[in-house]
């Protein structure tokens, strides 16, 4: 292999032509979101499917998404270096990278969702220290530094690059240092997904997404913290299996798997018990005061089976299963909780995001619907492929998984 | 509602703008002002309401009714400068704010970074996004108003209840050695009320008694939109007809026995 000096010892890879057609598909995704990208920043938001009534879209339900499910990184490291979970060290790595993929493809989708991307430093200069997206904007800027901190001793451990006695230095340094900036990342990652949540609970005007809540922190702010150190651990184990499946290799123990359902599982048992209390406040308390009742809140396109699936099948279902040992123990059912327990996560940004916004507040305005366009489609996928181009690239050249060799 | 994220503010001065919705005949002729003073650009999607910028729309509510029962009413809406205003409080770069006297709320154009959370957070849909360039046809560019800054693609825009208009009152009322804070009546409107052929807005400082809008805001007939929500506007509206009052707000069954 032409490549062979740069993999890591004692593991096989694909031959490199297979490699490079595989990154060339990639590539020919991203050019095409590039191309949107391009058109966007070149032509404004008008070539998006964004309008007046839907100034938030597939793009910032795509970035809450991605945060959420990212958040297996935060928690991972919190678990393993905090509380000293030895055995995640065996997905800790692939942890962190799926964290700054979610959070460096978050902020490029920020760049194009923004009207004026050149002022997005005004968030720092000009801080509202009463909004909850200052405190995003803060955090998730914060946090993305945080998570290359954590990326680059994995970079540095590359076969050839920690030749240099430097890197080896640094890279070592860096690990002795990683309970701090997993301190760190925790603290930053707390902060911001629960602000994602007080986002829209703090909006007073919108009967949706408003919440009553705790000194300054609406109930929203809890609930996005716990829903995403809920999926995010599973959303790793998802990504890790997917891996495997593509390489035909075993990378991480069954065990280590079983272990973060458990976590989750727990977390998603705590989220959703506080999830339809505070459903059930919201339709009987929050909005008969604001004249509004729980059917008005739905329609034909936005119906309730988006909240009973969220709630229910996505909700409910995979609580149960990964509190339950001995599903856990069944790599099939694991998996699809964890698949029913991720979607669950995405509909309810969703619909925090678009259906809030699809809902008449004023009696006489009518129902509205969003559709987003192509632009916005192929921008999004740009962020997957950038994400799958560069855990390919990992998994080839970085020692990620220290179980590997034991278990191939 | 009470928010947690709620301010409220108190000002001496309070510019209220009361439009009698049985006046209003839908003529559209404040619409048209409005834009013509405000230097908004033509749109190059006209008949796409959600993808221009009006700063002031006309609803057409009707009873539901058919035959002779029918009935309709138009209601202008522009910003409702809200003494509580969800907007405000979101914006991550303090680009827009209810800090000055006359409580209406400002939004700084150079500052704001496009992120459309003040559009998410109201409820009137008052706020609108300047999803393309701003093009004036060869010629009209010489009509823009010189008081009024354009805006470029990319920032969220809004009435201002004409604030250039509140300014030049004010640098006249100091020039004649007048307290600026305290306007005679028709000293300042913004141009839609100026416009309007049949009388149907009046505007002046709801917090001086000599004001005609101090006394019509507490009418049995003056409501305000939403006002279940705590927003507070600063734009009440007049209508004896029942059906129109009682479309401005939602109401549950339970609440319309109540306050039928």
């Amino acid at each position: 292999m032409k490549d062979s000096k740069f993999i890591p010892e004692g593991v096989e890879r694909c031959p490199f032509p297979r490699f490079i057609t595989w990154l060339g598909f990639l590539g020919l995704i991203l050019l095409i979101g590039i191309i949107a990208a391009i058109k966007i920043l070149w032509r404004g938001l008008g070539v998006t499917g964004l309008n007046n009534y839907f100034g938030f879209g597939l793009w910032i339900t795509f970035d809450l998404a991605v945060i959420a499910l990212g958040a297996g990184a935060f928690f991972s490291g919190f678990l393993r270096y905090i509380l000293r979970i030895d055995e995640l060290k065996n997905i800790i790595n692939l942890a962190v990278i799926i964290g700054f993929l979610c959070y460096s493809g978050a902020m490029m989708i920020l760049a194009l969702d923004i009207g004026q991307p050149a002022r997005a430093w005004f968030g720092y200069w000009h801080p509202n220290v009463h909004s909850m997206l200052t405190e995003v904007i803060f955090c998730i800027t914060c946090y993305l530094m945080v998570l290359t901190i954590e990326y680059l001793p994995i970079i540095l451990e590359n076969r050839q690059i920690n030749k240099s006695p430097l890197c080896k230095h640094m890279a070592h340094n860096f690990h002795v240092f990683m309970p701090l900036f997993a301190a760190v990342g925790t603290f930053l990652s707390f902060f911001h997904q629960g602000s994602l949540g007080g986002m829209y609970g703090v909006l007073f005007a919108r009967p949706f997404v408003f919440r009553h809540g705790f000194f300054i922190w609406p109930w929203t702010f809890f609930l996005f913290i716990l829903s995403a150190i809920a999926a995010g651990p599973m959303f790793t184990v998802l990504i890790c299996s997917l891996i495997e499946k593509l390489t035909g290799k075993r990378l991480v123990e069954f065990r280590v798997k079983e272990l973060m359902g458990k976590i989750s599982g727990i977390l998603l048992c705590i989220y959703i018990f506080f999830k339809i209390i505070d459903t059930w406040a919201w339709a009987t308390g929050v909005l008969p005061k604001m004249g509004f009742t729980f059917d008005q809140m739905y329609n034909e396109v936005y119906g309730k089976w988006l909240l009973w699936t969220e709630l229910g099948v996505c909700g409910v279902v995979p609580a149960i299963m990964l509190i339950l040992p001995g599903v856990r123990k069944r790599s099939f059912l694991l998996h699809l909780a964890g698949i029913l327990a991720c979607v669950g996560i995405v509909i309810n940004r969703f619909v925090f995001t678009v259906q809030s916004l699809a809902i008449p507040v004023m009696p006489f305005d009518k129902w509205h619907v969003y559709i987003p366009n192509w632009t916005e489609w192929a921008t999004s996928i740009m962020v997957l492929a950038y994400g799958a181009i560069v855990i390919s690239l990992s998994y080839r050249y970085l020692p990620v998984f220290p179980q590997e060799r034991q278990l191939n | 509602m009470s928010g947690l994220m709620q301010i409220h503010h108190h000002f001496k001065v309070k510019w209220t703008m009361v439009i009698d919705i049985d006046k209003c005949t839908g003529c559209g002729a404040c619409v048209v002002a409005c834009e013509a003073e405000n230097n908004i650009a033509p749109s190059p999607l006209p008949f796409n309401r959600l993808r221009s910028i009006h700063w002031l729309i006309i609803y057409k509510l009707t009873n539901g009714k058919e035959g002779a029962a029918y009935d309709e009413a138009y209601l202008p809406r522009p910003c409702m400068q809200c003494g509580n205003p969800s907007c405000a409080s979101v914006c991550p770069v303090v680009a827009t704010t209810k800090d000055e006297e006359g409580g209406i709320v400002s939004q700084i154009y150079p500052r704001c970074i496009g992120c459309r959370y003040c559009m998410a957070a109201c409820p009137y849909h008052a706020r609108v996004f300047n999803w393309f360039d701003p093009v004036w046809p060869q010629g009209m560019d010489k009509m823009i108003t010189p008081y009024v800054s354009v805006r470029p693609r990319g920032v969220v825009e809004k009435c201002t209840f004409c604030h250039h208009r509140y300014q030049k009152a004010k640098e006249e009322a100091r020039a004649k050695g007048k307290d600026p804070l305290k306007l005679e009546e028709g000293a300042y409107i913004p141009a839609c009320v100026e416009i309007c052929p049949t009388g149907a807005l009046v505007f002046g400082d709801a917090m001086n008694p000599k004001h005609q809008v101090s006394s019509l805001i507490k009418s049995k007939y003056a409501f305000r939109l939403l006002e279940k929500l705590g927003t507070e506007p600063q734009v009440y509206y007049l209508s004896r007809r029942r059906w129109v009052r009682e479309m401005a707000d939602n109401h549950i069954k339970k609440q319309k026995k109540q306050e039928g």
